[in-house]
């Protein structure tokens, strides 16, 4: 009895791992043209996307997997996987317009209403199961301004971008436009062997604003799960994105086994004259996370900015950072990493920092801190400069350590228990970054920092 | 495979002149290591650690290498006189890779590695080689197959050197030359020695030199060594030096790149025993189209041990200055306490500095950090000291010297630490190409 009950506390710790019984169409297994095409015709893309698709696929067919990262990634059998899972779709081809209640269910669960009235105020929701998007909750009355907020899919067909992409987000802020909600968009992978492979674009045009939130969970299962997603974002003189990621994923269980593959593409360009770009992400999920959110500071005196908190447990492995690439003048980033490491966990910051020849004035600034928690685990940090002007400025420094004894003691004599003592100094530590999210993600951040560190202590 | 493949057609045809002008020892390990080289050719600037020099590049001219150890005269007292003043040296010149003389002193030899394997193999076989992998990387494999001679420095246990031992290297050739030298320094337990190397070339040739040096510090030693690379444009130099440190050491190297053509050193420190510390300083000033990489790695493998890394990089003109830098805490070595700086100063549009400090951790209870920096002068020193009625140049001059300074300032030999004031100071005034004296200079 006593048992069951330390299995169910276990259990929970992963709380967003059930899994929805809902009727799924998943295409057979493997990768090849066929599916490509079929995947396409699914989702009623015009020819030139198809194209796009295809030559993506046979560029990627002659490429072969990196082994750069410092993690032991498994060999993906990308055979092995079904590219396309469609829940929305009924039995016996009926054709609704009503989600299925066993759906609204699930993202009710994870707290993502999908019903506008129940939404918290100012969000706009675009909500995706493993290859669909359920629904973008808030569309009409963000039309009213002028802006485009949709599945990526239904973009493709009224408004106007490798090979398996099958949903995602897309966004459009037109001249001068402050979006009036916060955007977000929920990933959920439901179906089992499956990958998810998503795409989001956001066009922020000149003197506009908008705050972009994203969140991802999956189902505890025995074998890895892919996600591999591509994130673009362009910006336009004078405009500003903030885009800011709450990644989730089921991490695997205490032995290392299961778990999400996280591998992930976002990259960010500023186009525009003083345009802003600034990542935030709280990494606590997954078995294995490599991405790098970069941008590429092509507009005279744009800022960008780095933000980040990686925390990995157990056999979590996490090899993350940014590229900021300077090309044009008086541009500005800056970059600030906390990595937290327990248990027998790998978490590694890399990135890198160009400045090109015609960047004058460049301003770099990076600092990336490392907490370990245990003695098995390891915190790695490779920096990158590459400086090809003589007018940059460039400072990065790093520091590892663990949690002092002497700030420990200070909080027990203060009656707080060592684990929420080191809640508490952990919480301090992230702050910087977890400062730069909105505020209903900064809550949940906080509470995911702590849920992720459970156990690491004693 | 071009490179590569004019090195393997040399060692087969030569392979039988290459064994009778060596040690037997030496030769033992040839055939294996050209093997190794043959397997791993060059490596690209895709392999990580050579990402920011082209070693196919370097290799690919045709030098000439003296394996029939032809005697090439050097009149050192005539065309060596920028010696450090005031420094009581023992002074050994080695002209390309073979030490003009050998001596053996109160059980300390040094001199020519080949006689003393010749005479003495049983004592030198559990060193040499050993550090330097030929299958880890191909310069080694490509040195151990072709060096014929080089340096040893051999300290037995608990003696001292009294005077600093003053290393000439001069690269002496009328060809272009490849030269493959081999340095084995060893210091038994409680053996003390302060070392000075000084790279010099005569000619106004093409030289490429290989140089692999392992550096055995027993428990209780103490080493204290400097290298200055003080050659021309023309010169190539490829360093690998290894150091395995034992308990309770203190090992401080400092690695100074004035004059050169493209070099590049690869500096990896062993911590083996507890309670060692380890000091890695380096400064580069470089300009025209001067190529320096410095690649270092400390590796913690034991608990309580600390390093401290420091290197200054002044980079002008087309110059590029590379810095990667690698810190590697093993699990269990607790209580490591690592510190890594490297700053750079770019004074021209078309320099170019890449670096890359590394963190590697695997164990809890370290306090390790890293900072690294590239930049100009500071604009509001320079307008304060234009206040205080300082010329614009001379300021900059002044504060290119501060900022080299720091590790200048940290070389415990007074003559040589007053002897490179001198000479940076002179090169940063622009007044002097090399250092007077010199029959090069001229």
């Amino acid at each position: 009895m006593a048992n069951e009950f330390v299995k169910k506390v276990a259990e929970e710790k992963y709380k967003f791992g059930f899994t929805t019984d809902v009727h799924t169409e998943i295409i057979d297994k493997g990768l090849n043209e066929d599916v490509i095409r079929l995947i396409s015709s699914k989702k009623g893309e015009p020819d030139w996307l198809l194209d796009f698709r295809l030559q993506a696929f046979r560029y990627w067919q002659t490429q072969t997997q990196p082994t750069w990262g410092h993690l032991r990634l498994p060999d993906i059998d990308y055979q092995a996987i079904s590219y396309y899972a469609d829940p929305t779709k009924k039995k016996g081809n009926a054709q609704s317009k009503e989600i299925d209640p066993e759906l609204m269910k699930t993202f009710d669960k994870l707290g993502i209403p999908l019903e506008e009235r129940l939404a918290l105020s100012g969000t706009a929701v675009d909500a995706v199961m493993d290859s669909v998007s359920v629904k973008t909750t808030f569309k009409e009355k963000l039309s009213e301004k002028g802006i485009i907020f949709c599945s990526i899919s239904e973009a493709v067909k009224n408004h106007l971008n490798s090979a398996v992409f099958s949903d995602g987000s897309f966004v459009y802020i037109p001249k001068n436009t402050r979006c009036p909600m916060e955007l977000s968009t929920y990933f959920r992978i439901n179906a089992r062997n499956t990958g998810q492979f998503e795409r989001t674009l956001i066009v922020c045009d000149e003197g506009s604003y908008v705050s972009y939130l994203e969140g991802c969970t999956a189902p505890m299962r025995d074998e890895n799960q892919l996600h591999a997603a591509i994130v673009e974002i362009m910006v336009m003189d004078n405009a500003e994105v903030k885009y800011s990621t709450v990644q989730n994923w089921y991490p695997g269980d205490a032995e290392g086994k299961g778990g999400v593959l996280n591998l992930v593409t976002k990259r960010g360009l500023l186009k525009g004259m003083n345009s802003k770009l600034s990542w935030t992400q709280v990494e606590t999920g997954s078995a294995i996370t490599w991405k790098y959110p970069s941008c590429v500071l092509q507009g005279d005196n744009s800022q960008a900015e780095f933000y980040s908190v990686a925390v990995t447990n157990n056999f979590q492995q996490a090899d993350t950072g940014t590229k900021m690439i300077h090309i044009g003048k008086n541009t500005r980033s800056t970059i600030i990493s906390k990595g937290i490491s327990a248990g027998r966990s790998e978490n590694s910051y890399r990135g890198l920092v160009k400045v090109g020849k015609k960047a004058d004035n460049a301003r770099n600034y990076s600092s990336c801190d490392s907490l370990l928690l245990g003695s098995r685990c390891g915190a790695h940090t490779f920096p990158y400069m590459d400086v090809q002007n003589n007018t940059a400025t460039m400072e990065h420094e790093a520091t590892t350590s663990k949690i002092s004894e002497d700030q420990l003691l200070y909080c027990n004599q203060r009656g707080i228990s060592t684990e929420e003592a080191v809640g508490l100094i952990v919480n301090g530590y992230a702050k910087e970054v977890l400062n730069k999210l909105p505020m209903e993600f900064a809550v949940e951040a906080q509470k995911l920092l702590s849920v992720s560190l459970e156990g690491t202590v004693g | 495979m071009i490179s590569e493949s004019q090195y393997i057609e040399l060692y087969r045809e030569c392979r039988s002149m290459i064994h009778q002008h060596s040690a037997p020892l030496m030769n033992a390990l040839r055939d294996e290591a050209m093997t190794d080289f043959e397997a791993q050719g060059f490596p690209s600037q895709k392999v990580e650690r050579y990402k920011y020099t082209d070693v196919a590049e370097a290799f690919a001219p045709n030098y000439g290498v003296n394996l029939n150890r032809v005697n090439i005269p050097a009149d050192t007292a005539e065309v060596f006189k920028c010696d450090v003043p005031n420094l009581s040296t023992n002074l050994l010149f080695v002209v390309n890779d073979k030490p003009l003389t050998s001596s053996t002193r109160d059980g300390i030899y040094i001199g020519s590695l080949c006689d003393f394997a010749i005479q003495q193999p049983d004592v030198i076989k559990k060193y040499y080689a050993q550090l330097a992998s030929t299958k880890a990387d191909a310069i080694n494999a490509l040195n151990t197959a072709l060096a014929q001679d080089g340096l040893l420095v051999f300290i037995p246990r608990n003696k001292c050197m009294e005077k600093t031992l003053q290393v000439v290297n001069l690269l002496r050739s009328g060809v272009d030359m490849l030269v493959n030298r081999r340095v084995l320094i060893i210091l038994e337990e409680g053996a003390e020695a302060t070392l000075l190397f000084c790279d010099h070339a005569m000619d106004q040739v093409n030289f490429l030199t290989t140089q692999v040096c392992e550096i055995f510090c027993g428990n209780n030693s103490h080493l204290d060594m400097y290298e200055l690379e003080e050659t021309h444009t023309s010169c190539r130099r490829f360093s690998n030096l290894y150091i395995k440190v034992g308990a309770d050491c203190t090992v401080s190297h400092n690695n100074i790149t004035l004059f050169n053509g493209e070099t590049r050193n690869t500096t990896d420190v062993l911590l083996t025993g507890e309670r060692s510390e380890v000091t890695l300083n380096g400064c580069v000033v470089a300009d025209k189209n001067q190529r320096v990489d410095n690649n270092t790695l400390i590796d913690h493998q034991v608990p309580h041990c600390t390093s401290n890394e420091l290197f200054k990089y002044v980079v002008d003109d087309s110059a590029v200055g590379a810095f990667a830098g690698r810190i590697l805490v093993r699990p269990d070595a607790q209580k490591t306490a690592s510190q890594e700086t490297n700053a750079n100063l770019c004074a021209s549009p078309t320099a170019r500095v890449y670096t890359q400090p590394m963190l590697e951790i695997y164990a809890d209870d370290v306090k390790c950090s890293h900072g690294s920096t590239v930049g100009v002068l500071d604009a509001s020193a320079l307008f304060y000291m234009q206040q205080r009625g300082i010329p614009i140049d001379e300021a900059r001059m002044l504060l290119k010297f501060a900022f080299a300074g720091q590790v200048i300032d940290a070389i415990r030999l007074e003559p040589l630490r007053d002897r490179l004031h001198y000479l940076i100071e002179k090169r940063f005034r622009g007044e002097l190409n090399k250092c007077t004296g010199c029959a090069l200079c001229k």
